[in-house]
C-alpha cells in the first residue's frame, strides 16, 4: 500500500492556517497585527514540511502522481505566502497622503455628525460635555474605515 | 478600536473622550458596534463624508461597492480644538494604541 505523504500534507494544511490564520484571529493583537509574525512563523513550518513532502515525492521509486501532488501542494502553499504578504506590504499601505489633514499645534475643523441615537452632535459638544465628572482635558477622533 | 474599549477606564481617568468617525450610518453604529461588538464609547455617523473631506482623510472607492471611506487616522485634540498629537499611520494594520494616547494626553493642560 502507498503511504500517504504526510509532510506535504500537513505543509499545505498548515499554509492554510498559517494565511487565514492573519484576519481571523492575529488581526486582533496589535503585535501580531502590525507585523505578521505569527503568521510568517506558521508559514516558515508549512514551507520545511513542503519541502521534505517535494524532497521524499523525488525520490527515484516514487510514481509521477506523487511528484505533481507535492509539488502542486508546495506552489499552493507558496501562493498563500505571497497571497499575505501582498495583503500586508502592499495594499495594506496603499493609503491616500492625506497632506491637508491637521497638524499638531492646528486647530481642527469643526463638525456636526449623528450619534447612534440619531441625535446631531457637534466637536464643540464633545469638548465641553463632562468626562469622568470634569471638563475632559481632550478629546480623542479615531477616524476609521468603517464596519464592513 | 478595541484596545480603546479596554481601556476607556484609564482614557477617563486622564480626562480623554474618544470618539470615532466612520461612513457607517447610525443604525449600523448602533447595532454592529454598539450592541453586536459591545463598544460603550461614542460612534459617530459621516455618511456624506462631510468631517472626513475637511480633515483631508477621504480614502477613494476603498468602501462597499467602491464607495469612499475614510482611511485610519487618530488625533488627540485639547479643550481648545488644537491638535496636540496625531497618528496618521501609513500602513492599513498599524493604528494608534492607547498607551501612546495616554502618554500623549500627558502633555494636555
Amino acid at each position: 500500500m502507498k503511504r500517504l505523504n504526510w509532510q506535504s500534507w500537513a505543509g499545505f494544511l498548515l499554509s492554510l492556517v498559517a494565511g487565514f490564520s492573519y484576519p481571523f484571529l492575529f488581526i486582533r493583537w496589535p503585535i501580531t497585527r502590525e507585523f505578521p509574525w505569527a503568521n510568517l512563523v506558521l508559514f516558515a513550518l508549512a514551507l520545511v514540511l513542503l519541502l521534505l513532502g517535494l524532497r521524499r515525492a523525488f525520490k527515484p521509486d516514487k510514481g509521477i502522481v506523487s511528484k505533481i501532488f507535492s509539488s502542486l501542494a508546495a506552489s499552493l502553499g507558496l501562493l498563500m505566502l505571497a497571497g499575505l504578504l501582498f495583503a500586508v506590504f502592499v495594499t495594506g499601505r496603499w493609503l491616500p497622503a492625506s497632506g491637508g489633514a491637521p497638524q499638531v499645534g492646528q486647530k481642527v475643523p469643526d463638525f456636526t455628525l449623528i450619534d447612534a441615537n440619531n441625535r446631531p452632535v457637534t466637536l464643540a459638544q464633545l469638548l465641553t460635555e463632562p468626562v469622568n465628572n470634569r471638563p475632559p482635558r481632550g478629546v480623542l477622533l479615531i477616524f476609521y474605515r468603517g464596519y464592513w | 478600536m478595541r484596545g480603546v474599549e479596554n481601556s476607556l477606564q484609564a482614557l477617563s481617568e486622564a480626562g480623554i473622550r474618544p470618539v470615532a468617525i466612520s461612513v457607517d450610518t447610525p443604525e449600523v453604529n448602533r447595532e454592529m458596534m454598539h450592541e453586536a461588538a459591545g463598544y460603550t464609547f461614542t460612534f459617530l455617523s459621516d455618511p456624506q463624508l462631510e468631517a472626513i473631506r475637511r480633515y483631508d482623510l477621504v480614502h477613494a472607492g476603498q468602501g462597499e461597492n467602491g464607495a469612499d471611506v475614510a482611511r485610519p487616522a487618530e488625533f488627540l485634540i485639547d479643550s481648545s480644538g488644537t491638535v496636540r498629537w496625531r497618528m496618521m499611520t501609513e500602513n492599513l494594520y498599524a493604528r494608534a494604541r492607547p498607551e501612546q494616547v495616554l502618554e500623549a494626553a500627558k502633555a494636555l493642560p
